[in-house]
Protein backbone atom coordinates (compact mmCIF):
# COMPACT_ATOMS: atom_id res chain seq x y z
CA UNK A 1 0.00 0.00 0.00
CA UNK A 2 2.82 2.44 0.81
CA UNK A 3 4.65 2.11 -2.26
CA UNK A 4 1.63 2.38 -4.66
CA UNK A 5 1.14 5.71 -3.03
CA UNK A 6 4.10 6.49 -3.32
CA UNK A 7 4.30 5.97 -7.06
CA UNK A 8 1.52 8.78 -7.32
CA UNK A 9 4.06 11.34 -5.30
CA UNK A 10 5.96 13.94 -6.68
CA UNK A 11 8.71 14.44 -4.29
CA UNK A 12 10.20 18.03 -4.06
CA UNK A 13 12.34 18.13 -1.18
CA UNK A 14 14.80 15.46 -0.18
CA UNK A 15 17.07 15.07 2.77
CA UNK A 16 19.45 17.36 1.93
CA UNK A 17 16.63 20.39 1.14
CA UNK A 18 15.59 19.72 4.60
CA UNK A 19 18.43 20.18 6.07
CA UNK A 20 19.43 22.94 4.57
CA UNK A 21 16.23 25.14 4.81
CA UNK A 22 15.96 23.75 9.11
CA UNK A 23 19.44 25.63 8.98
CA UNK A 24 18.40 28.81 7.31
CA UNK A 25 15.44 28.63 9.46
CA UNK A 26 17.48 28.53 12.54
CA UNK A 27 19.75 31.63 11.38
CA UNK A 28 16.64 33.71 10.64
CA UNK A 29 15.26 33.10 14.08
CA UNK A 30 18.78 34.38 15.57
CA UNK A 31 18.87 37.08 13.64
CA UNK A 32 15.07 37.87 14.01
CA UNK A 33 15.56 38.06 17.88
CA UNK A 34 19.35 39.44 18.37
CA UNK A 35 20.42 35.90 19.49
CA UNK A 36 19.07 33.14 21.22
CA UNK A 37 18.85 33.87 24.98
CA UNK A 38 15.10 35.00 25.52
CA UNK A 39 13.94 32.12 22.51
CA UNK A 40 11.71 29.04 23.49
CA UNK A 41 11.20 26.70 20.66
CA UNK A 42 8.06 24.73 20.90
CA UNK A 43 7.14 21.88 18.79
CA UNK A 44 3.53 20.76 17.79
CA UNK A 45 2.43 17.30 17.92
CA UNK A 46 3.54 15.06 15.52
CA UNK A 47 6.25 15.90 13.22
CA UNK A 48 6.77 19.68 14.83
CA UNK A 49 8.77 18.11 17.59
CA UNK A 50 11.61 16.81 15.70
CA UNK A 51 11.89 19.56 14.07
CA UNK A 52 12.46 22.05 16.58
CA UNK A 53 14.84 19.59 18.15
CA UNK A 54 16.76 20.14 15.12
CA UNK A 55 16.27 23.77 14.92
CA UNK A 56 17.42 23.70 18.39
CA UNK A 57 20.62 21.88 17.91
CA UNK A 58 21.55 24.12 14.94
CA UNK A 59 20.72 27.54 17.05
CA UNK A 60 23.16 25.61 19.55
CA UNK A 61 26.15 25.23 16.96
CA UNK A 62 25.66 29.24 16.04
CA UNK A 63 24.79 30.77 19.59
CA UNK A 64 26.62 28.17 21.62
CA UNK A 65 23.87 27.59 24.18
CA UNK A 66 20.40 25.33 23.01
CA UNK A 67 17.50 27.31 23.50
CA UNK A 68 15.08 25.13 25.47
CA UNK A 69 12.70 23.17 23.53
CA UNK A 70 9.15 22.38 24.68
CA UNK A 71 6.75 20.33 22.83
CA UNK A 72 2.54 21.13 22.72
CA UNK A 73 -0.80 19.01 22.42
CA UNK A 74 -3.03 21.40 20.68
CA UNK A 75 -5.95 18.91 20.67
CA UNK A 76 -7.77 20.25 23.38
CA UNK A 77 -8.06 23.59 21.40
CA UNK A 78 -9.30 22.38 18.51
CA UNK A 79 -12.62 24.07 16.81
CA UNK A 80 -13.59 20.89 15.37
CA UNK A 81 -14.20 18.21 18.16
CA UNK A 82 -17.79 17.03 17.59
CA UNK A 83 -20.35 14.55 18.70
CA UNK A 84 -19.65 12.68 15.30
CA UNK A 85 -16.05 11.90 15.37
CA UNK A 86 -14.05 10.22 17.84
CA UNK A 87 -12.18 12.11 19.98
CA UNK A 88 -8.43 12.08 18.83
CA UNK A 89 -5.72 11.17 20.80
CA UNK A 90 -4.48 13.63 23.51
CA UNK A 91 -0.70 13.53 23.77
CA UNK A 92 1.16 15.41 27.09
CA UNK A 93 2.48 19.50 26.84
CA UNK A 94 5.21 19.80 27.95
CA UNK A 95 7.48 23.05 28.10
CA UNK A 96 10.15 23.18 30.44
CA UNK A 97 10.54 26.65 31.46
CA UNK A 98 7.79 29.65 31.94
CA UNK A 99 7.02 31.37 28.65
CA UNK A 100 5.65 34.46 30.34
CA UNK A 101 7.69 37.22 28.38
CA UNK A 102 9.97 34.96 26.15
CA UNK A 103 9.90 34.71 22.12
CA UNK A 104 8.14 31.64 21.75
CA UNK A 105 9.04 30.13 18.24
CA UNK A 106 5.82 27.28 16.87
CA UNK A 107 7.19 24.81 14.75
CA UNK A 108 5.10 22.49 12.35
CA UNK A 109 5.46 20.62 9.82
CA UNK A 110 2.80 21.79 6.97
CA UNK A 111 1.33 25.57 7.63
CA UNK A 112 -2.57 24.95 5.65
CA UNK A 113 -5.75 26.48 6.57
CA UNK A 114 -3.94 28.04 9.70
CA UNK A 115 -6.44 26.69 12.44
CA UNK A 116 -4.02 23.70 14.23
CA UNK A 117 -1.89 27.66 14.24
CA UNK A 118 -4.77 28.72 15.71
CA UNK A 119 -5.32 25.96 18.38
CA UNK A 120 -1.20 26.09 19.23
CA UNK A 121 -1.94 30.29 20.35
CA UNK A 122 -4.75 29.76 22.51
CA UNK A 123 -2.93 27.02 23.98
CA UNK A 124 0.68 28.49 24.68
CA UNK A 125 -1.72 31.76 25.84
CA UNK A 126 -3.08 29.32 28.46
CA UNK A 127 0.07 28.92 29.78
CA UNK A 128 1.43 32.40 30.30
CA UNK A 129 2.15 35.71 28.32
CA UNK A 130 4.72 35.14 25.78
CA UNK A 131 6.63 38.25 24.64
CA UNK A 132 6.30 36.95 21.10
CA UNK A 133 5.05 34.20 19.58
CA UNK A 134 6.56 33.34 16.21
CA UNK A 135 5.63 30.57 13.25
CA UNK A 136 8.52 28.15 11.84
CA UNK A 137 7.07 25.72 9.26
CA UNK A 138 8.99 23.17 6.75
CA UNK A 139 6.28 23.63 3.96
CA UNK A 140 3.57 26.90 3.36
CA UNK A 141 0.86 25.21 1.44
CA UNK A 142 -1.39 27.98 1.32
CA UNK A 143 -5.24 27.70 1.65
CA UNK A 144 -5.78 29.86 5.17
CA UNK A 145 -8.67 29.77 6.44
CA UNK A 146 -7.60 32.28 9.33
CA UNK A 147 -5.11 35.98 9.19
CA UNK A 148 -2.32 34.02 9.86
CA UNK A 149 1.20 33.88 8.51
CA UNK A 150 4.69 32.31 9.12
CA UNK A 151 7.26 34.08 10.08
CA UNK A 152 9.98 31.26 9.10
CA UNK A 153 9.14 28.70 5.74
CA UNK A 154 11.09 26.41 4.65
CA UNK A 155 9.40 25.63 1.08
CA UNK A 156 6.62 27.94 -0.15
CA UNK A 157 4.51 25.28 -2.10
CA UNK A 158 1.79 26.07 -4.46
CA UNK A 159 -0.55 23.24 -4.21
CA UNK A 160 -4.45 22.86 -4.78
CA UNK A 161 -6.91 21.89 -2.20
CA UNK A 162 -6.80 18.08 -3.94
CA UNK A 163 -3.51 18.06 -3.10
CA UNK A 164 -1.83 16.14 0.04
CA UNK A 165 1.03 17.45 0.73
CA UNK A 166 3.74 14.34 2.47
CA UNK A 167 6.63 15.58 4.97
CA UNK A 168 8.46 12.47 6.16
CA UNK A 169 10.65 13.70 8.89
CA UNK A 170 13.48 10.87 9.94
CA UNK A 171 12.02 10.61 13.45
CA UNK A 172 8.87 9.47 12.91
CA UNK A 173 9.10 8.02 9.31
CA UNK A 174 12.61 6.91 8.90
CA UNK A 175 13.18 9.13 6.15
CA UNK A 176 13.55 13.30 5.31
CA UNK A 177 11.29 14.36 2.25
CA UNK A 178 8.66 16.58 1.09
CA UNK A 179 5.97 15.09 -1.79
CA UNK A 180 3.05 16.09 -3.17
CA UNK A 181 0.44 13.82 -4.28
CA UNK A 182 -3.32 14.14 -5.86
CA UNK A 183 -5.61 12.26 -3.67
CA UNK A 184 -8.99 13.25 -5.32
CA UNK A 185 -11.69 14.04 -3.26
CA UNK A 186 -9.79 13.40 0.16
CA UNK A 187 -9.21 16.50 1.95
CA UNK A 188 -5.49 16.81 3.96
CA UNK A 189 -5.28 18.52 7.05
CA UNK B 1 -6.64 4.92 19.16
CA UNK B 2 -9.96 6.20 19.29
CA UNK B 3 -13.11 5.08 22.00
CA UNK B 4 -15.35 4.13 20.40
CA UNK B 5 -18.09 4.55 23.12
CA UNK B 6 -21.10 7.42 23.91
CA UNK B 7 -21.91 6.03 27.29
CA UNK B 8 -19.76 4.69 30.27
CA UNK B 9 -22.25 2.37 32.20
CA UNK B 10 -19.63 -0.36 34.33
CA UNK B 11 -16.52 -1.37 33.30
CA UNK B 12 -17.48 -5.44 32.50
CA UNK B 13 -17.00 -4.72 28.78
CA UNK B 14 -14.38 -3.07 28.99
CA UNK B 15 -10.99 -4.14 27.06
CA UNK B 16 -7.41 -3.82 28.74
CA UNK B 17 -6.79 -1.15 25.76
CA UNK B 18 -9.72 1.08 26.22
CA UNK B 19 -9.09 1.21 29.82
CA UNK B 20 -5.38 2.02 28.89
CA UNK B 21 -6.26 4.62 27.01
CA UNK B 22 -8.95 6.51 29.36
CA UNK B 23 -5.71 6.17 31.78
CA UNK B 24 -3.06 7.87 29.26
CA UNK B 25 -5.48 10.41 28.47
CA UNK B 26 -6.14 10.90 32.57
CA UNK B 27 -2.22 12.08 32.33
CA UNK B 28 -2.52 14.46 29.90
CA UNK B 29 -5.46 16.01 31.77
CA UNK B 30 -3.41 16.15 35.29
CA UNK B 31 -0.61 18.61 33.18
CA UNK B 32 -3.65 20.56 32.40
CA UNK B 33 -4.83 20.34 36.76
CA UNK B 34 -0.96 21.46 37.08
CA UNK B 35 -1.49 24.55 35.32
CA UNK B 36 -1.87 27.85 37.09
CA UNK B 37 -5.06 28.14 35.32
CA UNK B 38 -6.46 24.76 34.89
CA UNK B 39 -9.38 25.35 31.90
CA UNK B 40 -9.36 24.48 28.41
CA UNK B 41 -11.81 25.16 25.96
CA UNK B 42 -12.25 21.55 24.73
CA UNK B 43 -15.96 21.03 25.19
CA UNK B 44 -17.09 25.08 25.39
CA UNK B 45 -20.98 25.02 23.79
CA UNK B 46 -21.49 21.72 25.21
CA UNK B 47 -23.71 21.20 28.03
CA UNK B 48 -23.51 18.53 31.52
CA UNK B 49 -26.26 17.69 33.67
CA UNK B 50 -25.23 16.37 36.72
CA UNK B 51 -28.50 14.47 38.35
CA UNK B 52 -27.96 12.62 41.34
CA UNK B 53 -30.95 10.61 43.21
CA UNK B 54 -29.08 10.00 45.71
CA UNK B 55 -26.85 11.62 48.18
CA UNK B 56 -23.27 12.56 47.19
CA UNK B 57 -20.48 15.06 47.51
CA UNK B 58 -16.88 14.50 46.19
CA UNK B 59 -18.57 12.16 43.01
CA UNK B 60 -20.32 14.89 42.60
CA UNK B 61 -18.01 17.96 42.60
CA UNK B 62 -15.80 16.23 41.03
CA UNK B 63 -17.59 15.95 37.90
CA UNK B 64 -18.77 19.41 38.01
CA UNK B 65 -15.37 20.57 38.43
CA UNK B 66 -13.99 18.36 35.43
CA UNK B 67 -16.91 19.67 33.44
CA UNK B 68 -15.82 23.35 34.20
CA UNK B 69 -12.29 22.74 33.40
CA UNK B 70 -13.09 22.01 30.02
CA UNK B 71 -15.59 24.90 29.33
CA UNK B 72 -18.49 22.99 29.70
CA UNK B 73 -21.78 24.10 30.96
CA UNK B 74 -22.17 21.99 34.06
CA UNK B 75 -26.08 21.92 36.07
CA UNK B 76 -26.47 20.17 38.75
CA UNK B 77 -30.27 18.41 39.63
CA UNK B 78 -30.75 16.98 43.00
CA UNK B 79 -33.43 15.02 43.51
CA UNK B 80 -34.78 17.25 46.45
CA UNK B 81 -35.99 19.83 45.68
CA UNK B 82 -36.57 18.70 41.94
CA UNK B 83 -39.91 17.88 40.22
CA UNK B 84 -38.58 13.91 41.29
CA UNK B 85 -40.11 15.19 44.65
CA UNK B 86 -43.58 15.88 43.65
CA UNK B 87 -43.46 12.45 42.09
CA UNK B 88 -42.21 12.71 38.59
CA UNK B 89 -41.05 9.41 37.14
CA UNK B 90 -37.74 8.66 36.17
CA UNK B 91 -37.97 8.82 32.84
CA UNK B 92 -40.13 11.82 32.57
CA UNK B 93 -37.76 13.33 34.21
CA UNK B 94 -34.32 12.52 32.16
CA UNK B 95 -36.96 13.04 29.27
CA UNK B 96 -36.73 16.75 30.31
CA UNK B 97 -33.21 17.19 31.08
CA UNK B 98 -32.69 16.16 27.50
CA UNK B 99 -35.17 18.36 26.34
CA UNK B 100 -33.76 21.39 27.81
CA UNK B 101 -30.60 20.46 25.53
CA UNK B 102 -28.31 18.10 27.54
CA UNK B 103 -25.21 16.64 25.69
CA UNK B 104 -24.39 14.59 28.46
CA UNK B 105 -25.78 13.16 31.35
CA UNK B 106 -23.94 12.09 34.57
CA UNK B 107 -26.43 10.00 36.80
CA UNK B 108 -26.57 8.57 40.41
CA UNK B 109 -29.33 6.55 41.41
CA UNK B 110 -30.18 4.00 44.16
CA UNK B 111 -31.40 1.82 41.70
CA UNK B 112 -29.53 -0.93 40.07
CA UNK B 113 -29.55 -0.66 36.29
CA UNK B 114 -31.59 2.56 36.27
CA UNK B 115 -28.44 4.38 34.08
CA UNK B 116 -29.02 1.86 31.25
CA UNK B 117 -33.02 2.65 31.42
CA UNK B 118 -32.13 6.53 30.82
CA UNK B 119 -29.72 5.28 27.84
CA UNK B 120 -32.80 3.69 26.58
CA UNK B 121 -34.85 6.83 27.08
CA UNK B 122 -31.91 9.63 25.77
CA UNK B 123 -30.34 10.48 22.73
CA UNK B 124 -27.55 11.87 24.76
CA UNK B 125 -24.13 10.74 26.48
CA UNK B 126 -24.94 8.80 29.78
CA UNK B 127 -22.36 8.27 32.63
CA UNK B 128 -23.30 6.28 35.15
CA UNK B 129 -22.25 8.22 38.36
CA UNK B 130 -23.20 4.91 40.56
CA UNK B 131 -26.25 3.14 40.53
CA UNK B 132 -27.33 0.99 43.39
CA UNK B 133 -25.04 -1.92 44.53
CA UNK B 134 -24.35 -2.25 40.75
CA UNK B 135 -21.50 -0.19 39.06
CA UNK B 136 -18.82 2.67 39.73
CA UNK B 137 -17.05 2.92 37.11
CA UNK B 138 -15.32 6.77 37.06
CA UNK B 139 -14.53 5.77 40.75
CA UNK B 140 -12.87 2.31 39.55
CA UNK B 141 -11.37 4.28 36.90
CA UNK B 142 -9.55 6.87 39.24
CA UNK B 143 -8.45 3.82 41.46
CA UNK B 144 -6.68 1.76 38.09
CA UNK B 145 -5.24 5.59 37.22
CA UNK B 146 -3.83 6.04 40.94
CA UNK B 147 -2.80 2.85 41.54
CA UNK B 148 -0.99 2.68 37.64
CA UNK B 149 1.29 5.64 38.67
CA UNK B 150 2.50 4.58 41.64
CA UNK B 151 2.90 0.88 41.00
CA UNK B 152 3.00 1.17 36.97
CA UNK B 153 1.77 -2.01 35.20
CA UNK B 154 -0.75 -3.80 36.94
CA UNK B 155 -0.29 -7.55 35.73
CA UNK B 156 0.16 -10.24 38.23
CA UNK B 157 -0.35 -7.38 41.21
CA UNK B 158 -2.55 -8.72 43.95
CA UNK B 159 -5.47 -6.44 45.30
CA UNK B 160 -7.24 -7.14 48.62
CA UNK B 161 -10.82 -5.81 48.77
CA UNK B 162 -11.77 -5.58 52.23
CA UNK B 163 -15.45 -4.84 53.80
CA UNK B 164 -18.68 -4.70 52.54
CA UNK B 165 -18.65 -6.47 49.15
CA UNK B 166 -22.36 -7.39 48.69
CA UNK B 167 -23.61 -4.18 48.73
CA UNK B 168 -20.69 -2.56 46.87
CA UNK B 169 -21.40 -1.14 43.73
CA UNK B 170 -17.51 0.29 44.06
CA UNK B 171 -16.15 -3.46 44.14
CA UNK B 172 -18.01 -4.65 41.30
CA UNK B 173 -16.41 -1.90 38.65
CA UNK B 174 -13.02 -2.68 40.66
CA UNK B 175 -13.15 -6.22 40.29
CA UNK B 176 -14.04 -5.81 36.61
CA UNK B 177 -11.69 -3.04 36.00
CA UNK B 178 -8.44 -4.74 38.04
CA UNK B 179 -8.93 -8.50 36.61
CA UNK B 180 -8.89 -6.91 33.31
CA UNK B 181 -5.55 -5.54 33.72
CA UNK B 182 -4.56 -8.64 35.07
CA UNK B 183 -4.57 -8.10 38.46
CA UNK B 184 -5.60 -10.95 41.43
CA UNK B 185 -8.31 -9.81 43.35
CA UNK B 186 -9.24 -11.16 46.63
CA UNK B 187 -12.58 -10.59 48.05
CA UNK B 188 -12.21 -10.58 52.16
CA UNK B 189 -15.18 -9.86 54.45
CA UNK B 190 -17.58 -11.46 57.06
CA UNK B 191 -19.52 -13.95 55.20
CA UNK B 192 -22.45 -12.31 55.46
CA UNK B 193 -21.10 -9.45 53.32
CA UNK B 194 -19.50 -11.75 50.84
CA UNK B 195 -21.58 -12.69 47.51
CA UNK B 196 -20.91 -16.09 47.05
CA UNK B 197 -20.07 -17.35 43.17
CA UNK B 198 -18.02 -14.18 43.03
CA UNK B 199 -14.98 -15.79 42.23
CA UNK B 200 -16.45 -17.80 39.67
CA UNK B 201 -17.78 -14.62 38.22
CA UNK B 202 -17.34 -15.37 34.18
CA UNK B 203 -15.20 -12.67 32.14
CA UNK B 204 -12.83 -12.77 35.02
CA UNK B 205 -10.48 -15.25 34.11
CA UNK B 206 -10.17 -16.93 37.28
CA UNK B 207 -8.18 -14.12 39.08
CA UNK B 208 -10.86 -13.29 41.95
CA UNK B 209 -10.78 -15.07 44.85
CA UNK B 210 -12.46 -15.30 48.42
CA UNK B 211 -10.90 -15.31 51.71
CA UNK B 212 -13.03 -14.87 55.21
CA UNK B 213 -9.76 -14.20 56.93
CA UNK B 214 -8.24 -11.04 56.76
CA UNK B 215 -4.93 -11.87 57.91
CA UNK B 216 -4.51 -14.70 54.89
CA UNK B 217 -6.18 -12.11 52.31
CA UNK B 218 -3.75 -9.17 52.86
CA UNK B 219 -0.64 -11.59 53.22
CA UNK B 220 1.57 -10.50 50.46
CA UNK B 221 -0.75 -7.50 49.43
CA UNK B 222 0.04 -5.17 46.75
CA UNK B 223 -3.13 -2.91 47.32
CA UNK B 224 -5.50 -2.87 50.12
CA UNK B 225 -8.79 -1.19 49.26
CA UNK B 226 -10.63 -0.84 52.37
CA UNK B 227 -14.66 -0.48 51.96
CA UNK B 228 -17.04 1.52 54.42
CA UNK B 229 -19.07 0.05 56.88
CA UNK B 230 -22.65 1.43 56.60
CA UNK B 231 -24.61 1.71 60.25
CA UNK B 232 -27.57 0.25 58.68
CA UNK B 233 -25.96 -2.88 57.92
CA UNK B 234 -25.77 -3.86 61.86
CA UNK B 235 -29.82 -3.08 61.93
CA UNK B 236 -30.37 -5.46 59.74
CA UNK B 237 -28.48 -8.55 61.27
CA UNK B 238 -25.61 -8.70 58.86
CA UNK B 239 -22.86 -7.57 61.13
CA UNK B 240 -23.39 -8.03 64.99
CA UNK B 241 -21.19 -5.13 66.86
CA UNK B 242 -18.85 -2.46 64.98
CA UNK B 243 -16.17 -3.06 67.24
CA UNK B 244 -16.34 -6.77 66.34
CA UNK B 245 -15.80 -6.26 62.77
CA UNK B 246 -13.16 -3.43 63.22
CA UNK B 247 -11.46 -6.23 65.50
CA UNK B 248 -11.73 -8.65 62.71
CA UNK B 249 -11.82 -6.56 59.40
CA UNK B 250 -10.34 -3.23 60.04
CA UNK B 251 -7.51 -2.41 57.81
CA UNK B 252 -4.53 -1.44 60.65
CA UNK B 253 -1.23 -0.83 60.63
CA UNK B 254 -0.28 -4.83 62.39
CA UNK B 255 -2.51 -6.24 59.69
CA UNK B 256 -0.92 -4.40 56.98
CA UNK B 257 2.42 -5.58 58.19
CA UNK B 258 1.61 -9.20 56.47
CA UNK B 259 1.39 -7.18 53.06
CA UNK B 260 3.93 -6.00 50.72
CA UNK B 261 6.45 -2.98 52.53
CA UNK B 262 5.33 -0.58 49.49
CA UNK B 263 1.81 -1.66 50.07
CA UNK B 264 -0.74 0.91 48.51
CA UNK B 265 -3.57 1.45 51.12
CA UNK B 266 -6.94 2.89 49.47
CA UNK B 267 -10.38 3.76 50.61
CA UNK B 268 -13.40 5.25 48.56
CA UNK B 269 -14.88 7.37 51.12
CA UNK B 270 -16.26 8.44 53.24
CA UNK B 271 -14.24 6.76 56.02
CA UNK B 272 -15.43 5.42 59.19
CA UNK B 273 -12.34 5.88 60.80
CA UNK B 274 -11.66 3.32 63.53
CA UNK B 275 -13.87 1.03 62.01
CA UNK B 276 -12.96 -0.20 58.51
CA UNK B 277 -10.13 1.90 58.80
CA UNK B 278 -7.67 3.10 61.21
CA UNK B 279 -6.19 6.68 61.30
CA UNK B 280 -2.79 5.90 61.51
CA UNK B 281 -3.20 3.93 58.22
CA UNK B 282 -5.53 6.59 56.76
CA UNK B 283 -2.76 9.27 57.02
CA UNK B 284 0.01 7.13 56.61
CA UNK B 285 3.06 6.81 54.19
CA UNK B 286 1.10 3.94 52.66
CA UNK B 287 -2.18 5.51 52.11
CA UNK B 288 -3.04 7.29 48.47
CA UNK B 289 -6.50 7.92 49.78
CA UNK B 290 -6.13 11.86 49.38
CA UNK B 291 -4.35 11.14 45.71
CA UNK B 292 -7.40 9.22 44.56
CA UNK B 293 -9.54 12.36 45.34
CA UNK B 294 -7.75 14.21 42.85
CA UNK B 295 -6.98 11.55 40.48
CA UNK B 296 -10.83 11.70 40.38
CA UNK B 297 -10.73 14.92 38.34
CA UNK B 298 -8.28 14.07 35.74
CA UNK B 299 -10.12 10.78 35.12
CA UNK B 300 -13.39 12.91 34.51
CA UNK B 301 -11.78 14.79 32.34
CA UNK B 302 -10.58 12.14 30.41
CA UNK B 303 -14.43 10.37 30.64
CA UNK B 304 -15.95 13.73 29.27
CA UNK B 305 -13.71 14.25 26.46
CA UNK B 306 -13.30 10.57 25.10
CA UNK B 307 -17.22 10.03 25.24
CA UNK B 308 -18.06 13.69 23.72
CA UNK B 309 -16.53 12.10 20.25
CA UNK B 310 -18.43 8.76 20.74
CA UNK B 311 -21.25 7.74 18.71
Amino acid sequence: MPDNRRDLERRLLDADDVRRALTRIAHEVVERNGGADEVVLVGTHTRGIPLASRIARTIAQIEGREPPLGELDVTMYRDDLDMKMDSPEVTPTSIPVDVAGRDVVLVDDVLYTGRTVRAAMDALNDLGRPNTIQLAVLVDRGHRELPIRADYVGKNLPTARDEEVRVRIREVDGEDSVSLARVGAVEGR
Amino acid sequence: MPLHRKHLLDLDDFSRDEITQVLDTAESMSEILDRPISRVPTLRGKTIVNIFFEASTRTRVSFELAGKYLSADVINVQASGSSVQKGESLVDTLRTIQALGADMVVMRHSKSGAPYLAVEELECSVINAGDGWHAHPSQALLDLFTVRRKLGDLEGKKLVIVGDIIHSRVARSNIWGFTRMGTRVVLCGPATLLPQGFEKMSDANGLVSIELDADKAIDGADMVMALRIQKERMEGGLLPDLREYSALYGVNRKRLANAKPAVIVMHPGPMNQGVEISPEVAYGPNSIIEEQVASGLAIRMSIFYLLAGGR
